[in-house]
């Protein structure tokens, strides 16, 4: 396989690295003269220096008869631009492109790059897996009034699902303060009762976070 | 009509006083809150602080009922970016984009972007004060 690595950083100088051992034809396309004999003195003649999304540069590269092109730059946007450079102008059949921004993944695909890789999400998904489930995730700290403003969202196995917020007993330094329900926020009175799927946010003093967490979840 | 403008460098800043002059609704937005001063204090219109190539800055700037958008700043890459966002995620009727690279533009013209080049506009207005100025000795 001929591989074009675009961007000689960090993670472009393992990924040449690991294909060069697995045998693979690679060429890195680095525009910083310094790294780009950093990556000559350690990996040997596969490297170039350039601009991969000038298409001068790419044809040079040999893109027309890359089996994939992998931009893993520090930026977004010009891994955006590389990958679709080399699909539209070189027919590159596989576009790789490293993104920061999750949200990136869906704009890239429908721009016509065939994968994105977002070590961002790859954290985040780790992180969520960690993070205990049902959790009251504080959003603001108000360190000298000793308060918290928290969130929660419910799903249907929290008890309080249905239930009017005045049969839920709260402590006094404890507010339900608003509910988030479908993006529409709603500023609940007594009767107001919760359903899946709400977002609660409450004010607490930090001694009774506890108890709210118990109240909205029966200590699951 | 409503416009947004991502970059208030020189052109990005001439191009928001040169709208708002006609009347139209105008967001001007860029990474560097210092840029605005580009704008002089008269500017009726509104500046954001964001990176426009983030969808949920141009979301917040009004993309979803923008009328045109233009790419103005000093990066190619973030100029087609952002328009590929704004012309194909929030099907913006007129997408204009700054592109400095010849052979770039050429791609994306090909790719329907529209694309204004100051290289080739500029070294077109060089050649013809140039020439005309020969032509005016003989």
């Amino acid at each position: 396989m001929y591989a074009i690595v675009a961007g000689g950083g960090k993670v472009g100088y393992y990924l040449a690295k690991e294909l060069v051992e697995q045998g693979h034809e690679v060429l890195v396309i680095e525009r910083d003269s310094k790294q780009c004999a950093i990556i000559q003195e350690d990996l040997g003649d596969i490297v170039m220096q350039g601009d991969a999304a000038e298409a001068s540069v790419l044809a040079e590269a040999g893109t027309a008869r890359a089996d994939v092109m992998v931009a893993v730059t520090g930026d977004d946007e010009d891994n955006l631009v590389i990958c679709q450079v080399a699909k539209k102008r070189f027919r590159a059949p596989r576009t790789i492109a490293r993104i920061n921004n999750p949200k990136n993944e869906q704009i890239f695909r429908m721009l016509g790059i065939d994968a994105t890789v977002s070590s961002t999400d790859v954290i985040l998904g780790v992180l969520e897996q960690e993070l205990p489930a049902h959790a009251v995730i504080p959003l603001l700290r108000l360190r000298h009034a000793d308060v918290e403003v928290v969130k929660t969202v419910l799903d249907d196995q929290a008890p309080v699902v249905g239930r009017p917020l005045r049969d839920l007993s709260l402590p006094a330094d404890c507010a339900i303060v608003l509910l988030v329900r479908g993006g529409t926020p709603i500023f609940p009175n007594p009767d107001t009762r919760l359903t899946a799927g709400d977002e609660v946010i409450a004010v607490t003093t930090t001694r009774s976070e506890a108890r709210l967490r118990d109240v909205l979840w029966a200590g699951r | 009509m409503f416009a947004i403008i991502m970059g208030c460098g020189r052109v990005g800043a001439r191009l928001a006083n040169l709208l708002a002059g006609q009347g139209h609704e105008v967001t001007v937005l860029d990474v560097n809150s210092q840029a605005f001063w580009r704008l002089g204090p008269d500017f009726p219109g509104t500046t954001m602080l964001g990176n426009g190539i983030d969808v949920d800055v141009l979301r917040r700037a009004g993309i979803e009922r923008a009328d045109a958008f233009a790419a103005t700043t000093q990066g190619d890459n973030r100029n087609i970016m952002a328009s590929q966002i704004a012309k194909h995620i929030f099907n913006v009727p007129k997408v204009v984009t700054r592109i400095y690279d010849p052979i770039r533009q050429d791609t994306y013209a090909e790719l329907g972007l529209e694309t204004v080049s100051p290289t080739v506009l500029g070294a077109a207005a060089l050649l013809s004060a140039i020439t005309d100025q020969d032509d005016g000795k003989e």
